[in-house]
C-alpha cells in the first residue's frame, strides 16, 4: 500500500512538541505512564510505538468500559433471539438496555428479545448466593418467553467476588430446558477495560455453542460467515446484500441481528470475514484451528476500501466471484461518484480527529479520504499491540496516535491540531460542539447510519457534510 | 442513681474450635449473675452464639429471616432479637453454608439492621460480638470496626497454633487501632491442660503488651451444662467453675487494660514457643528432603 500523502503543517516534530507539552501538565508518575501510549506515527515502521492494553492511569478521565460491558454491550446484546440474563444487582443490566443500536428485526418477546433480563440481587442473595434464584429465573424467562433459543448468564461482578458457580447452573438447565444455556463470566472487574469481556464471550461461544448446531441446507463452495459486525445504525443490513450480489451465501452473522443457531453452525463455512478484528479475532483463530476455516479481514467504509476489500475477497474464490466482484464494483461507481462529486467540494482540505473503540479509528480513515477529509490524529479505547500495527499505514506521518487518550489530552490535541471536526463517543460530544467544534459520535453513528457499505457511504457523507457545513458553527461564541 | 454510663462493646475472637461460643456464654451468664444488661451479636453462620443462653437449638438468624422475608427492609427486629437467660438479649447473624455466597457480607447487614432498629439500647451494660475464628475477609472484622467494638479479647490456649492465631488476630487489631478506638484487653486463656500453659500465656500476653485476663481451668462441669444447652452458671451456680466465669466476668467488668498491641514476628514467636518447649529448634538442613533422601 502506497504511504499516505504528508498532511499539510503535520510534522513528526510538531506532533511530538504537542505530546510533551501536553503530558507536562501531568504530574511526574502519569507522565511517565502516559508517554508510550501516544505518539507520531511513522507508518514506514512496520511495528506501531504506541504502548496499549494497559490499566487506565489514575486521575486521568478515561472512556474505557469494563468487562461486563464488553461482553453484554458488545457481544451478547446484539444476538436477538437468546434471551440475555445480566447477574447481578440492577444497575448493569438497566445501564447497558438497549444502549448500543445494534438494530434486529423480529418481533420482541417472540422472536427477538431486546429486554432486560436480570437477577436483581439483594442482601440475601450476596450473603447466600444467587445460584438458586439464577435456576429459578432461568426457568421463569424460558416459560414466559418460550421461543428463545437459548439463554446467556452473564456474570456482574458480585457474582465472581462470591464464588458463585453459573457454569454448574449453566450445565444442569441446559439439561433441563432441553436450550443453550451459556455461562459467561465476564466480571466488570477483570482485565484493563471492555476487551477482556470481548475475549471472554468469544471463549463462551468456543466452549459452549461452536459446533453444537448443523445448517439444515447442504454447505457449498460460497457459504461464508460474517464475523464482528453488531449491526450499528443497520450496518448489518447494508453489508450483507453486497456479499450476496457477489455470489456469497451469507451463512450467519455475528453477532449483529444474530441468530444463536447459525452462530453455532458456523463451523461449516468456507470463509470467516472479519470486521471488528479486536472483539472477535479470537473465534476465527479457533475455527481456523479447529475446522480449518482461512479468516480474512474487510473493510465496507466508503467506496475505496470496499472496492479494495471486494477484490481481497475475490481472491479467495473461484473465476465466477471474481467476475461478480468486478460488476458490482462498476454498477456501483456510477453512484459512488455521484456521492463523491456532491460532497467532495465542500469537504475536500477538512480535517479530522478520531477517538473511538475496536475498528473505526482504522476502518473508517478511507471513507474520510474518500470525501476529501484527512485524519490527523486516531486512537482507541482498548485496542491492542495488533490494532496499532494495523493503523500506522492508514495514517500520514506525523499525525497524532493516541492509546486510551485521557479528556485532558484530547482536549489539548484538539486545540492545537483545530480539526474541522472531531468523532468520538457521548462522553466527548458535547465538549468539542460546546468549543464550537462540529462532532460527530462515531460509537452509534449518532443516531444515524448505516455507514457500512454502498449504501452506508451516501449516508456517511450526507451526515459529514452535515456536521462541518453546519451554518450553526457560524453562530457560536465559544467563551474557550 | 444518676445513670451515666457507657455501653461496652466487646468482641471475642479466637483459633476455630478454642471455645468462644462457649467461654463467652458463660461469661455473659457470669455478667448478667452480677445485675449487668447484656446482649451477644453472633457473628459466626454457624449460630451458635446463643444456644447455651436461650436453652436453644439454633436461634432463628437475621439473614435467615432475610432470606425468608426477601429483603433486610422488611425485618423487624422482635423478629429475630430473643431474651434468654439473666434477660441477655440474644442475636444471631447466621449466613450461608459453607462454600456458597458471602459469610461477610452476612454480618455486615446484620449489625448495619441492628443498629437501624435500635437494638442498641441505652439500658445495655455490655455487647458482646462473637465473631468466626478464621477472620477471612472484611465482614468478620465488622465489629471492631469505628463505633463498635473497643475491646476485644482473644481466646487461646497452649497449643502452638492457638497462639499464631492470636498473634495474628493481634496484627488486625493493631491495623484497626491506627483508625479507630479498638484496643485488645487480654488473653483469656481456656485451659487445654498443656504443659505451664498459664506460664506460657502470661508470656505471650506480655510480648503483645497485654495480660492474661484469666486463666479458665477445664471442668467436664461445662460439657455436661452443655448437654442441657445451658452456661455452668444456670446449670450449677454452685459449682467451681461457675465461680471461675463469675471471676472472669468481674475482671472483665474492672478490667482498665486496653492497650494498642505489639505482634511478634514470627522468629520471636517461635522463640517463645522453644522456650517452653513447644517446639523443637528448626534443623535448616533437612528443610524439603523426602523421608529416604
Amino acid at each position: 500500500m502506497a504511504e499516505r500523502k504528508p498532511i499539510k503543517g503535520v510534522t513528526i516534530e510538531r506532533t511530538e512538541k504537542l505530546i510533551d507539552e501536553t503530558l507536562a501538565h501531568m504530574p511526574e508518575k502519569a507522565q511517565k505512564k502516559r508517554a508510550p501510549h501516544v505518539g507520531a506515527n511513522e507508518p514506514s515502521v512496520s511495528s506501531c510505538a504506541v504502548k496499549s492494553n494497559r490499566k487506565v492511569v489514575p486521575g486521568v478521565m478515561s472512556q474505557r468500559g469494563c468487562a461486563y460491558a464488553g461482553a453484554k454491550g458488545v457481544v451478547w446484546g446484539p444476538i436477538r433471539d437468546m434471551v440475555h440474563v445480566s447477574h447481578g444487582p440492577i444497575g448493569c443490566g438497566v445501564y447497558s438496555w438497549g444502549t448500543r443500536r445494534n438494530l434486529m428485526q423480529g418481533t420482541p418477546g417472540v422472536t427477538s428479545f431486546p429486554l432486560d433480563f436480570t437477577s436483581d440481587f439483594q442482601e440475601r442473595d450476596i450473603v447466600y448466593g444467587g445460584d438458586a434464584k439464577l435456576e429459578k429465573l432461568l426457568r421463569e424467562a424460558n416459560e414466559l418467553f418460550p421461543l428463545n433459543k437459548g439463554l446467556s448468564i452473564l456474570s456482574e461482578c458480585p457474582v465472581g467476588l462470591i464464588g458463585d458457580d453459573i457454569n454448574a447452573v449453566a450445565k444442569k438447565m441446559e439439561k433441563e430446558l432441553d436450550k443453550l444455556v451459556v455461562p459467561c463470566n465476564c466480571e466488570g472487574f477483570r482485565g484493563v477495560s471492555q476487551s477482556l469481556g470481548h475475549h471472554i464471550s468469544n471463549d463462551s461461544i468456543r466452549d459452549h455453542i461452536i459446533g453444537k448446531y448443523e445448517f439444515t441446507e447442504k454447505a457449498g463452495p460460497y457459504d461464508v460467515a460474517l464475523i464482528g459486525d453488531y449491526n450499528i445504525g443497520g450496518d448489518v443490513w447494508a453489508a450483507k446484500p453486497i456479499l450476496e450480489e457477489i455470489g456469497l451465501n451469507v451463512k450467519s452473522i455475528w453477532t449483529g441481528d444474530g441468530e444463536v443457531e447459525k452462530i453455532a453452525a458456523t463451523h461449516t463455512v468456507k470463509l470467516n470475514l472479519i470486521h471488528c478484528y479486536r472483539s472477535m479475532n479470537y473465534m476465527c483463530k479457533v475455527m481456523e484451528e479447529k475446522w480449518g476455516i482461512p479468516w480474512l479481514e474487510y473493510n465496507f467504509f466508503g467506496p475505496t476500501k470496499i472496492e479494495e476489500s471486494l477484490r481481497a475477497i475475490a481472491e479467495r474464490f473461484d473465476d465466477k466471484i471474481k467476475k461478480n466482484v468486478e460488476k458490482v464494483i462498476k454498477k456501483y461507481k456510477p453512484m459512488m461518484k455521484e456521492i463523491v462529486d456532491e460532497y467532495k467540494p465542500r469537504l475536500d482540505g477538512k480535517t479530522a480527529m478520531l477517538f473511538v473503540g475496536g475498528l473505526r479509528p482504522r476502518h473508517t480513515v478511507g471513507a474520510y479520504e474518500d470525501l476529501g477529509i484527512q485524519i490527523t490524529g486516531t486512537g482507541y479505547e482498548f485496542a491492542h499491540q495488533d490494532d496499532y500495527d494495523r493503523t500506522a499505514p492508514e495514517m500520514a506521518k506525523g499525525t497524532l496516535i493516541y492509546d486510551d487518550v485521557s479528556e485532558f489530552e484530547l482536549e489539548k490535541y484538539v486545540e492545537e491540531f483545530k480539526p474541522d471536526l472531531v468523532g468520538s463517543g457521548i462522553k466527548e460530544k458535547y465538549v468539542f460542539q460546546k468549543s464550537g467544534i462540529p462532532f460527530r459520535q462515531m460509537h452509534s453513528w449518532d443516531y444515524s447510519g448505516p455507514y457500512h457499505g454502498y449504501e452506508g457511504f451516501k449516508i456517511f457523507a450526507r451526515d459529514i457534510d452535515m456536521a462541518i457545513n453546519s451554518p450553526t458553527w457560524g453562530l457560536v461564541k465559544s467563551p474557550f | 442513681m444518676e445513670k451515666s454510663k457507657k455501653m461496652r462493646q466487646i468482641a471475642i475472637y479466637g483459633k476455630g474450635g478454642i471455645g468462644k461460643s462457649t467461654t463467652t456464654q458463660n461469661t455473659v451468664a457470669g455478667l448478667a449473675s452480677l445485675g449487668k444488661k447484656v446482649m451477644i451479636v453472633g457473628c459466626d453462620p454457624k449460630a451458635d452464639s446463643t444456644r447455651l443462653i436461650l436453652h436453644a437449638k439454633a436461634q432463628e438468624t437475621v439473614m435467615d429471616k432475610v432470606r425468608e422475608l426477601g429483603t433486610v427492609e422488611d425485618l423487624e427486629l422482635e423478629d429475630v432479637l430473643k431474651w434468654g437467660y439473666g434477660d441477655v438479649k440474644c442475636v444471631e447473624s447466621g449466613g450461608p453454608e459453607p462454600g456458597v455466597g458471602c459469610a461477610g457480607r452476612g454480618v455486615i447487614t446484620a449489625i448495619n439492621f441492628l443498629e437501624e432498629e435500635g437494638a442498641y439500647t441505652d439500658d445495655l451494660d455490655f455487647v458482646f460480638y462473637d465473631v468466626l475464628g478464621d477472620v477471612v475477609c472484611g465482614g468478620f472484622a465488622m465489629p471492631i470496626r469505628e463505633n463498635k467494638a473497643e475491646e476485644i479479647y482473644i481466646v487461646v490456649s497452649g497449643e502452638m497454633m492457638a497462639m499464631y492465631a492470636a498473634n495474628n488476630i493481634s496484627k488486625g487489631i493493631l491495623k484497626y487501632s491506627s483508625s479507630g478506638n479498638v484496643r485488645l484487653a487480654g488473653l483469656i486463656c481456656n485451659s487445654r491442660n498443656t504443659d505451664r500453659e498459664a506460664d506460657l500465656i502470661t508470656a505471650l500476653a506480655e510480648r503483645l503488651g497485654t495480660q492474661m485476663i484469666h486463666f479458665v481451668p477445664r471442668d467436664n462441669q461445662v460439657q455436661r451444662a452443655e448437654l442441657r444447652r445451658m452456661t455452668v452458671i444456670e446449670y450449677s451456680p454452685e459449682h467451681k467453675q461457675a465461680e471461675e466465669y463469675r471471676t472472669l466476668a468481674k475482671k472483665i467488668d474492672e478490667n482498665k487494660m486496653f492497650v494498642v498491641p505489639t505482634p511478634l514476628e514470627m522468629d520471636d514467636l517461635e522463640d517463645l514457643l522453644m522456650e517452653f518447649g513447644i517446639m523443637e529448634a528448626e534443623d535448616e538442613s533437612i528443610v524439603g528432603k523426602a523421608e529416604n533422601e
